[in-house]
């Protein structure tokens, strides 16, 4: 077995290993912490794919910056692990089914979907770099690009909406 | 990747790794020194000469000291903590060039630990993740001091890695590359940064003030509001790796800005000099000797901006937090788009019409 091929699946299991950990740890913040180490896992995946801009990226916004604002957030709410209210059996009965429904659904859509093959010959490994990803999200994918540019400047206006104090309303 | 060059890679890091670690301690040593100087008193003069083993009188303190741990502490996360703050602060050096190349036997060695087309980023993804350490031991060491310091140290971090970005945006149109080696070339024969960039290195340099928690930007362990802030609890080596982690963030820090906008190793006249050293004693040996000069230079600049830290933090009072959110988001951000436009404008219309000019 070759390095390349050991390192995905060393990685796979860590991954594999951190997802399911978020969901089985009582604490939230172990579950948040879990969640950073399975992103740093995807990002190595990444990184064995040449794509290195992504995997900076992902661990700059998710890593970086998501992932602190759900620890702050789960910190401010200062959850404990007795007061966790008892859940109902019907609550639990739906909670299996759609998680099976979900479970079916991507299993039929993996089943289906075709994975396209690609040429070793002429395949260009330097796909995933920075200035090859300008070239094509900038020539070939310009007004995608600018769309989404606009969806996340109306988010953040609304954020500073939802956010801005009210007149006569004082904080501290 | 054959053998040889796989040990020349880890020799370099580790030499990086070392450095990194014995210009920290001695930054203790300095910023005592330094307090003392411009407090007129002497700083610290027994242990050694001038105080000079200190730092190590003080390690031997910390690691002797009891290791506590408090009883409703959440134990791993409670260690996690600090061992999570060195880690993010040790990892940043990697990619910092500290000087051109050395030449054996005709071999190339980069003094580099790895070149990477996306240097800037992973130093910026990394400064990202150095909140973690100070996040989990806050909370990890169930008092509400610390958890208030924990939670000063995440929103006032996220607050200025925005400003940080955008400042960075700037010098990555001028140079367009991402490449911190090839930032560092691009500035050779005095094209230094910091004659295009003066607003963009006084964002980053504020910033960066903000993002080590560095005084006037030091409300996280602010002592007057929150006894000892994030490391309240924290007491023996734990608390040293906490100081140490904030020390190794000053120097890696000093690095970069001299990185990106004072030239890094470069100096004027360096040109002249390589071709007297390389026609005196061969293209080897006048080579690495220039190389030398080089890295010395470049540490000479990062030495001057861990002094400058020390200067700020002993000459300014701290910042009101309101003051600190109020500099971070409605100053710092508008003034570095502004920054992006007048970069962008510039490097459309003015260069071009300069370098016709010129020509």
């Amino acid at each position: 077995m070759n390095s390349t091929v050991s390192f995905f699946y060393f990685l796979s299991f860590l991954t594999i290993l951190s997802a399911v950990m978020v969901v089985v740890s009582r604490n939230p913040i172990h579950s948040v912490l879990y969640l950073i180490l399975a992103f740093f896992t995807l990002s190595g995946h990444y990184i064995l794919l040449n794509a290195q801009f992504l995997a900076a990226v992902n661990i700059i916004v998710y890593a970086g910056a998501i992932m602190v604002l759900f620890l702050f957030v789960i910190m401010f709410l200062n959850m404990k692990q007795d007061n966790e209210e008892a859940k109902t059996n019907i609550a639990k009965i739906a909670a299996t089914i759609v998680g099976g429904t979900v479970f079916v659904i991507l299993f039929g859509a993996y089943r289906k979907s075709a994975i396209p093959a690609f040429n070793p010959e002429n395949f260009d490994s330097q796909v995933g770099m920075i200035e090859n990803l300008g070239h094509i999200l900038f020539r070939e994918y310009l007004l995608p690009f600018e769309l989404a540019s606009i969806l996340l400047l109306v988010a953040m206006v609304g954020a500073v909406m939802l956010g801005k104090r009210e007149i006569g309303e004082r904080h501290f | 990747m054959d053998l040889t060059e796989f040990l020349v890679k880890t020799a370099t890091i580790f030499v990086v790794f070392v450095l990194t670690l014995v210009i920290a301690m001695y930054s203790t040593w300095a910023e005592r020194k330094v307090a003392g100087f411009i407090q007129d008193r002497m700083g610290p003069n027994r242990a050694g000469w001038g105080g000079l083993l200190q730092p190590l009188a003080d390690a031997g303190k910390m690691f002797f000291k009891e290791d506590f741990i408090p009883a409703l502490a959440n134990k791993w996360l409670f260690i996690a903590g600090p061992s999570l703050a060195m880690l993010t602060a040790l990892l940043a050096s990697a990619v910092i060039p500290f000087g051109s190349t050395f030449r054996i036997n005709g071999h190339e060695i980069v003094l580099q630990g790895v070149e990477s087309n996306i240097g800037i980023l992973y130093v910026f993804g990394v400064v990202a993740l150095g909140v973690y350490g100070i996040m989990v031991g806050g909370w990890a060491s169930n008092n509400k001091f610390s958890l208030l310091g924990a939670i000063r140290a995440a929103s006032q971090n996220i607050s200025y890695e925005v400003a940080m970005g955008l400042s960075l945006i700037a010098i990555l149109m001028m140079s367009s590359s991402l490449s911190l080696g090839e930032i560092v070339a691009q500035q050779h024969g005095m094209n230094w940064n910091i004659f295009y960039q003066p607003l963009g290195f006084l964002i980053f340099i504020t910033c960066s003030f903000a993002e080590c928690n560095r005084v006037p930007f030091d409300l996280p362990e602010c002592e007057t509001e929150l006894v000892g802030g994030y490391h309240t609890e924290y007491g023996s080596m734990k608390l040293g790796f906490y100081l140490f982690a904030e020390y190794i963030n000053m120097f890696i820090s000093s690095a970069i800005i001299s990185v990106l906008y004072f030239g890094g190793y470069n100096y004027p006249g360096m040109d002249w000099v390589y071709s007297q050293l390389t026609g005196a004693l061969g293209s080897e040996t006048g080579h690495n000797i220039a190389t030398l000069i080089g890295t010395a230079v470049f540490f000479g600049k990062a030495l001057f901006f861990i002094f400058f830290y020390m200067w700020v933090r002993w000459t300014i009072p701290r910042f009101r937090y309101d003051q600190l959110m109020n500099l971070g988001w409605k100053k710092l951000i508008p003034l570095a788009i502004f920054n992006i436009i007048i970069t962008g404008a510039a490097v459309l219309f003015l260069k071009p019409v300069i370098t016709a000019w010129l020509n």
